[in-house]
């Protein structure tokens, strides 16, 4: 079916399942409980799961198949975002239009990029990307203020002269997006006993753009054209070597993995119409980089995985206070929750990029293959220990 | 005329502390072949030396003084600093208000220490990865010692003045020649400039005068035939990283009247930095120096008013587009050595 292979089409089926249902799956403690803080199933969240997953996804089509590691791929999200809302303002509040729009100005700029950018390999690389990606940045933040609104950002207005639709709703308010009439912010809530689950029509549709760019990711993977890429990360020599010129696969590769940052970008804006620089800063560069290299470079799942991640835990870590770790450690002796409850705050709160970055330089460590490699291992280590329980079962009987 | 001194001279200092950077960065990768994307954290960390020591200076305990009263008619109860107690009340003053002088002296063995600490415990074990995983442990190492930093003062930026000697600024217009107030510039930026010329010459002097510089430049031109040799190479390259950090640490310390020091600072200069290493040539520690003070003062040039006026935002992007036509059309950079990174 789709051309896949089984395991490939398995993969894609575990994330379709995963995103379609992730609204049960992300809210499993009951609405009122004290627990229910820790939910992550709110639309807010869960769309910025899949955005950052379409952006991680592209990312390691670029990093994870060439080895050419961008630090200036936030740009072309800024760059989507501002064209979404640039379609919004002008043209109407469809979605669709405007993440088409994105997605083709985030190829072009990467096209421009891409096209010096990669006269070089390895750390020069790098240091172009990030060069280009910072001086957009500071373009957007100061002088192009007429186009990305500075350092306010770009927001809508009520006097925005849209094309196709009306510039301020019958209750003189700013109109939302939508997709052909349903709106995005609109959801709908099922009550289950104490649970309640909320199903957004914005993070469907960001669910369905990111199975499909998932899909996408995987065909490219597996087709001729992805084994280029990944001779080009193996040994790009030897293939120059063999006549290819290696110049139009890593440049559509970068092309490619710059119109998913677009479409992600796109995504973020229709979701909620505004447009900010800091968007395209280099530090937001690199927590894709994070992402990728978490869940495991050069993976399928492995991007998804990895934003997946961080996203949550950001979100969980983010909410813990010392009120709820002396709650959680109430049962130890005073002294020893006190001293534990102190070790540990550093590290959440406020603190969670602390406990991100050291997770970081322990999974390029000890882990270059990332959480999808560490599953492996634990796999691996399981089916050895079966195999050596049916082998010393097995022997007596030979 | 006076327009064009003025720029240079405020060129001068920018480009002594991108000029500091890149030789710290560019003795790390020529020595070890590793690419430091921590080394902005180690600026950033000896700009938290002078924050620590003028505040363990200015540590005090309140005494109650009878001699005066507050508006109530209660005696009056006044902070007094430890230093005071020790020294006595002049030359404590004196003390606190040259905290960020001494700093120097409390910065050097810690930045040596953490650099070499930072080296065997982590670089080391990257020598033989490739240089993107070199990039992206160094990226998560940054992030920590940020944060690091954050957890302890705070994310607002700590204001730590020059001592008041240094406070004014210099006239050099009417030294020049020019009229009076045309040119004027702070005296801590002249003597940043003079610090870092001093640092700068001294790292050369050490290299280019001492045996161990030799050996640590035989070093870097062929590490397999000094190691063969029978001289331990590598605890010399660890120094090297240890006196790279210290330079980097110190060139923050002295920048602390500055810019008050936050804890995103090194970030902030360390894109620069490499962009300065990449122009001056990777691996060419003239070319490092050169490249800070070029890139300093075109900066600058490009904020005039009559520049902007031509081509507005030009002050934002001139670094970075310098870069991108220095690596497309000069690939060694300005002084590269050939076969050092050439892929």
């Amino acid at each position: 079916m789709f051309k896949l292979e089984k395991t490939d089409l398995s993969l894609l089926v575990i994330v379709a399942v995963l995103t379609m249902f992730a609204p049960f799956i992300l809210n499993p403690f009951p609405a009122d409980s004290a627990m229910a803080q820790f939910n992550a199933g709110y639309p807010d969240l869960m769309q910025r799961f899949v955005i950052f997953g379409v952006f991680a996804i592209g990312f390691n089509i670029l990093f994870g198949l060439t080895g050419y590691l961008s630090f200036g791929h936030a740009a072309f999200l800024g760059v989507g975002s501002y064209a979404a809302v640039w379609m919004f303002k002008l043209l109407s509040m469809n979605v669709v239009p405007a993440i088409i729009l994105s997605v083709i100005v985030a190829g072009l700029f990467s096209l421009v990029i891409g096209f010096v950018s990669l006269r070089r390999s390895g750390i020069y690389f790098s240091i172009l990307t990030l060069a280009f990606a910072q001086m957009m940045f500071a373009l957007a933040y100061s002088v192009l203020t007429p186009i990305t609104g500075g350092e306010t950002g770009l927001q809508l207005a009520l006097d925005d002269p849209r094309i196709l639709g009306v510039s301020q709703t019958a209750g003189g308010n700013i109109p939302v997006p939508s997709i052909f009439g349903l709106e995005m912010r609109s959801s709908a809530e099922l009550a289950l006993g104490a649970w309640s689950f909320t199903f957004n029509v914005g993070y469907y549709f960001c669910a369905l753009i990111m199975l499909v760019s998932f899909y996408v990711a995987i065909r490219i993977f597996r087709s001729p054209f992805g084994m280029m890429l990944r001779a080009v990360k193996s040994n790009q020599q030897r293939m120059n070597y063999t006549g290819l010129n290696s110049k139009p696969y890593t440049l559509a590769a970068f092309v490619i993995s710059g119109m998913y940052a677009g479409l992600a970008g796109g995504l973020m804006a229709s979701m909620d119409p505004l447009a900010g620089a800091e968007r395209m800063q280099w530090t937001a560069s690199g927590e894709v980089v994070l992402m990728t290299i978490l869940g495991g470079v050069g993976t399928l799942i492995g991007p998804v995985l990895g934003a997946g991640f961080i996203k949550y835990f950001e979100n969980i870590f983010s909410k813990i206070n010392s009120t709820i770790l002396h709650e959680w450690f109430a049962f130890l002796p005073d002294g020893l929750e006190d001293l534990l409850v102190n070790v540990l705050y550093p590290f959440i709160g406020k603190g969670w990029h602390l406990t991100l970055g050291i997770l970081f330089m322990l999974v390029v460590i000890y882990l270059p293959g990332g959480l999808v490699e560490g599953g492996q291992r634990v796999n691996g280590w399981f089916r050895n220990r079966g195999a050596k329980k049916s082998t010393t079962k097995t022997t007596p009987a030979e | 005329m006076d327009a064009i001194i003025l720029q240079i001279l405020n060129g001068l200092d920018k480009g002594s502390a991108y000029a500091l950077i890149a030789l710290g960065l560019t003795l790390i990768f020529g020595t070890l072949g590793v690419v430091n994307f921590a080394h902005g954290a180690l600026f950033m960390i000896g700009a938290f030396c002078a924050v620590t020591l003028s505040r363990i200076l200015t540590l005090s305990h309140t005494i109650i003084d009878d001699t005066q009263k507050d508006f109530l008619g209660n005696p009056l109860k006044v902070e007094v600093p430890y230093v005071h107690d020790i020294f006595g009340v002049a030359t404590g003053d004196a003390i606190i208000d040259w905290a960020v002088p001494l700093s120097l002296l409390f910065a050097i063995p810690i930045m040596i220490a953490v650099g070499v600490i930072m080296e065997r415990g982590l670089i080391k074990h990257f020598y033989k990865r490739p240089h993107a995983d070199q990039i992206l442990v160094t990226f998560g190492l940054a992030i920590v010692l940020q944060e690091v930093i954050k957890y302890f003062y705070g994310a607002n930026p700590i204001p730590t003045p020059a001592p008041d000697a240094f406070k004014g600024s210099f006239d050099f217009g009417a030294a020049l020649g020019f009229d009076p107030n045309l040119i004027i510039y702070p005296y801590w930026r002249i003597i940043y400039f003079g610090f870092a010329a001093v640092i700068i010459g001294g790292v050369f002097a050490f290299l280019q005068f001492t045996t161990f510089g030799m050996v640590v430049r035989a070093g870097m031109a062929d590490r397999e035939t000094v190691g063969l040799l029978g001289i331990n190479i590598d605890r010399r390259f660890t120094i090297m990283f240890g006196v790279a950090a210290a330079v980097a640490g110190l060139a923050g310390v002295m920048y602390t009247p500055i810019n008050s020091p936050n804890y995103h600072m090194g970030m902030d200069f360390l894109v620069l930095s490499f962009v300065v290493v990449v122009v001056g040539g990777m691996g060419s520690l003239p070319g490092a120096v050169l490249a800070g003070f070029l890139l300093g003062i075109l900066e600058s040039f490009a904020s005039m008013r009559e520049v902007i006026d031509i081509i507005p935002g030009i002050n934002q992007v001139i670094i970075y587009l310098v870069a991108i036509v220095i690596l497309l059309t000069r690939p060694r950079g300005l002084m590269g050595r050939k076969g050092v990174m050439e892929d």
